[in-house]
C-alpha cells in the first residue's frame, strides 16, 4: 500500500465552519493508477492537499508507505514531500529564472542524495522519457504551455518517488497536449509501475485509469 | 550542498532584480562609507586635540599659592569653640611661591612607579628689553631636553633646536609674540630686567610658538639654571614641578595626596580639562547618530527591496515548498539575499569611507596653533572598519528578518489554491 487515508475529516472555520470532508477513507495500491472526479467544490483538491502532505490542519490518519504521516513536523514532511511525492499542478510552476534542466534537478538537490553529476543525469533521462531533451537549456519562462507541463512531471518524477499526484494537470492545456500528458501518465504507471493519483475533469481521462473514485459534497461515493 | 543551493536561489532571485538589489546595496554602502568617514575624521581630530592637551599638560601641576589661610588661629580657641566668629578682611600671609623641599620631593616622585617624569620649574616675571622697547613678561626655567621627552616641547619649536638652548649657559626661547614686537630673530642678543632689579644680557637660541597668541605675547623659556641666576636665587628654588604619569587615571588620587602631603596645590589634569572630555564624547556622538540614521534608511531600502521580492517570488515559494523545501529553508532564501546585499554595500562603504579619509588625510591643513600639523588628521584604525562591516551585517539582518520570516511562514496551500 502506498497510500492510506482512515477517516479524515477537515472542516474550513472561517467564514463559517464548513465540514468540507467527511470521514473519507482511501487506499492506493503500489503501481495503482487512481483517478478522483466530482464536481466543482466537492473537496477534491484540499484532499488532495493532505494527501500531499501540505495541509496538516485535518482529523484522522494519513499513511504513506506504511508510515504514519499526521502528526509529523513540519520539518519531517518537508522531507517526506521531498522523497515520496511528486506534485503536479494545474499550473505549471517553474522558476523561472532557472532552465528546464536546474527546475528538474531542484528537488534532488534538495534531496542531497546524489551527486551532482548523477542529478543532471536524472534529469536528462526524466526529460528524455517525456520526450523534451530539446529544451533542457531553455529558460523555463521561455518554453510553451504543453512543455511546462511536461517539464513539471520531469520535476516530479526526479526523486523517483512512490506517488505522483496531480491536480487537474491538464485541465489548462488543450486537448491535444492533455492526451499527451494523460499518455505519459499512462507510460509512467505500465512500465515504471509508478503509483498515480489524478483529480480530473474529464471522464475520458478517467475511464482510462485503474480505478475512478467519485466525490460528492466532501464524501467518496463510490 | 543544500547551502549552495539555497544561495544560488538567492542569487538568481536577486539578479533579475539587479537594479532594486544595487539601489539597496547603495543604501548600506551611503551609510558604512559616512560611517567610516565621519569617525576617522572625527577621532582623528579627537586625537590630536588630546593629544595636544595630553602632550604639553602636565598631568599633575604642583605649585605653591598665595593664598589665605582656611583655617584663622581663632579656630584653635577652646572657647570660641561654639559660637559664630566673624574675621574680616582676611589677608594671606607673606610668603614665597617657591615650593618647600622641592627637590627631595622631585626624587620622590621620580622613585614612584607611576610617574614617567617629575620636572622642575622656576616660573619668574620680567622686563623683556631691546633698545629703548620695555616689555612686561615670563620667563620660565625649564629643563629642556628633559621637556622635549615628556612634553613634546620640540613640536613647538618654529626655529632653532632644544640642543641649543642645553648648551648655551645664557640662551633663551622667546616666544613668537614677543620676537615680532621687538623684532628680534636667532642669534640677536636681548636684555631682560628681573623685578628685584639688575639687566642681563641673554642670547636669542630660538623661536617657539605655542598657538596660544597670548601666551606666545609674553612667555619665554630658558634653562633652570640660567633663570636661577638672573634671580638670585640657589639652586633649590624651584616654583613649579610638572609631573607625567604612565597612566592619566592616577591623576587626580596622586594629586590629592601630594597636596595633601606637602600643604602645596596640585592640579590634576582631568579636573583642569574636564571640557575636553565632553567635546570629544559629542562628536563621537554626532558620528554614531549620523551613521545609525544613515543605516536606518539603508535598512528600510533593504526592508522594502525583499518584500517586494516575496510578492513576487510568491508562486516560486509555493513550489519550493511543495517540493520539499522546509520554511527554514526559504527563510534562509531571503535573509541571506538581505545579508549579501549587506555585505556587498558594507565592503564597497568600507572602500568609499577609507577612499573619502584618505582624501581628507591628504587636504592641507596649515594652523598656527598646531605647528607640526600639516594636513587634516585622520584616524585610521582597523577597528572602525571591523565596526564598520559588523554595523552593515547587523543592520541588514534586521531588516531582512521580517520579510523573510513572512516568506517562511507562507502557506504554499493558500497560494496554490488562490490561483
Ligand atoms: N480557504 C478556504 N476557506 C473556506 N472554504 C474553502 C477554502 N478553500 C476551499 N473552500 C471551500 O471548500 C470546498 C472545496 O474546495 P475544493 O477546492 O477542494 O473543491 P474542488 O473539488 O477542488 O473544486 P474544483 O473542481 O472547482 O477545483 C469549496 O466549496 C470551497 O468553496
Ligand atoms: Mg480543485
Amino acid at each position: 500500500m502506498v497510500l492510506e487515508a482512515k477517516k479524515i475529516n477537515k472542516h474550513f472555520r472561517k467564514p463559517v465552519d464548513f465540514h468540507v470532508l467527511k470521514d473519507i477513507d482511501l487506499n492506493i495500491k503500489n503501481g495503482e493508477f487512481v483517478s478522483i472526479m466530482g464536481k466543482s467544490g466537492c473537496g477534491k483538491s484540499t484532499l488532495l492537499y493532505i494527501l500531499s502532505t501540505m495541509d496538516t490542519d485535518y482529523e484522522g490518519e494519513l499513511f504513506i508507505k506504511g508510515q504514519k504521516i499526521s502528526g509529523k513536523t513540519r520539518d519531517e514532511l518537508s522531507y517526506i514531500r521531498n522523497k515520496h511525492i511528486g506534485f503536479v499542478f494545474q499550473f505549471h510552476y517553474l522558476l523561472s529564472e532557472f532552465t528546464v534542466l536546474e527546475n528538474v534537478m531542484l528537488p534532488a538537490k534538495k534531496l542531497g542524495e546524489k551527486s551532482l553529476k548523477e542529478i543532471e543525469a536524472d534529469a536528462m533521462e526524466k526529460l528524455r522519457i517525456l520526450d523534451i531533451e530539446g529544451i533542457a537549456y531553455n529558460k523555463a519562462s521561455n518554453i510553451s504551455g504543453g512543455q511546462k507541463q511536461r517539464v513539471a512531471i520531469a520535476r516530479a518524477l526526479i526523486n523517483n518517488p512512490s506517488i505522483i499526484m496531480g491536480d487537474e494537470p491538464t485541465g489548462n492545456l488543450d486537448s491535444h497536449n492533455a492526451q499527451n500528458v494523460f499518455s505519459i501518465f499512462k507510460k509512467l504507471s505500465v512500465e515504471q509501475g509508478l503509483s498515480l493519483l489524478i483529480v480530473t475533469h474529464d471522464l475520458d481521462f478517467a475511464k482510462k485509469t485503474d480505478r475512478i473514485v467519485e466525490m460528492l459534497d466532501g464524501r467518496i461515493i463510490s | 550542498m543544500n547551502t549552495n543551493l539555497l544561495l544560488g536561489i538567492a542569487k538568481a532571485h536577486l539578479l533579475t532584480k539587479i537594479k532594486q538589489t544595487l539601489i539597496a546595496a547603495l543604501g548600506v554602502t551611503f551609510g558604512i562609507g559616512s560611517y567610516i568617514t565621519l569617525v576617522s575624521f572625527m577621532t582623528g581630530l579627537n586625537e590630536m586635540l588630546d593629544s595636544l592637551i595630553l602632550n604639553q599638560t602636565p598631568h599633575i601641576h604642583v605649585y605653591n599659592e598665595i593664598e589665605p589661610s582656611e583655617s584663622q588661629p581663632i579656630a584653635n580657641y577652646s572657647d570660641f569653640e561654639n559660637s559664630m566668629n566673624v574675621v574680616k578682611s582676611i589677608k594671606p600671609k607673606f610668603s614665597q611661591t617657591k615650593i618647600h623641599n622641592a627637590l627631595p620631593l622631585i626624587d620622590k616622585l621620580n622613585a614612584d612607579k607611576r610617574v614617567r617624569g617629575a620636572l622642575p620649574q622656576l616660573n619668574i616675571q620680567l622686563f623683556y628689553i631691546s633698545g629703548s622697547i620695555e616689555l612686561v613678561g615670563n620667563l620660565k626655567g625649564i629643563d629642556i631636553m628633559k621637556e622635549v621627552d615628556l612634553f613634546n616641547f620640540g613640536d613647538y619649536i618654529i626655529e632653532g633646536a632644544a640642543k641649543d638652548l642645553e648648551n648655551t649657559n645664557s640662551g633663551i626661547f622667546l616666544g613668537s609674540g614677543v620676537a615680532e614686537k621687538m623684532s628680534l630673530k636667532v642669534g640677536d642678543r636681548i636684555q631682560v630686567s628681573t623685578v628685584k632689579g639688575g639687566v642681563f644680557p641673554l642670547k636669542i637660541v630660538g623661536i617657539f610658538q605655542s598657538g596660544v597668541a597670548d601666551l606666545d605675547d609674553i612667555q619665554s623659556y630658558a634653562n633652570l639654571s640660567t633663570v636661577q641666576r638672573i634671580s638670585g636665587v640657589p639652586n633649590n628654588y624651584i616654583t613649579d614641578i610638572n609631573v607625567k604619569l604612565y597612566d592619566i587615571e592616577n591623576a587626580p588620587s596622586m594629586a590629592k595626596s601630594i597636596a595633601y602631603q606637602n600643604k602645596l596645590k596640585a592640579v590634576d589634569i582631568a579636573t583642569a580639562n574636564a571640557q575636553f572630555e565632553t567635546g570629544t564624547t559629542i562628536r563621537n556622538l554626532i558620528t554614531y547618530a549620523v551613521s545609525v540614521t544613515l543605516l536606518i534608511v539603508a535598512g528600510f531600502g533593504i526592508y522594502n527591496i525583499l518584500n517586494m521580492l516575496i510578492y513576487e517570488k510568491m508562486n516560486d515559494i509555493a513550489i519550493l515548498k511543495a517540493t520539499g523545501f522546509s520554511g527554514k529553508d526559504v527563510q534562509f532564501i531571503f535573509l541571506s539575499q538581505a545579508m549579501i546585499i549587506g555585505i556587498i554595500g558594507g565592503l564597497l562603504g568600507l572602500l568609499v569611507g577609507f577612499l573619502l579619509s584618505s582624501l581628507i588625510d591628504g587636504i592641507p591643513f596649515e594652523t598656527e596653533a598646531l605647528p607640526t600639523i600639516k594636513t587634516y588628521p585622520v584616524n585610521f584604525d582597523v577597528w572602525y572598519y571591523i565596526i564598520g562591516i559588523s554595523f552593515a551585517l547587523v543592520s541588514t539582518f534586521f531588516a531582512g528578518y521580517l520579510p523573510s520570516l513572512k516568506a517562511r511562514r507562507i502557506d504554499p496551500v493558500e497560494i496554490i489554491r488562490g490561483q
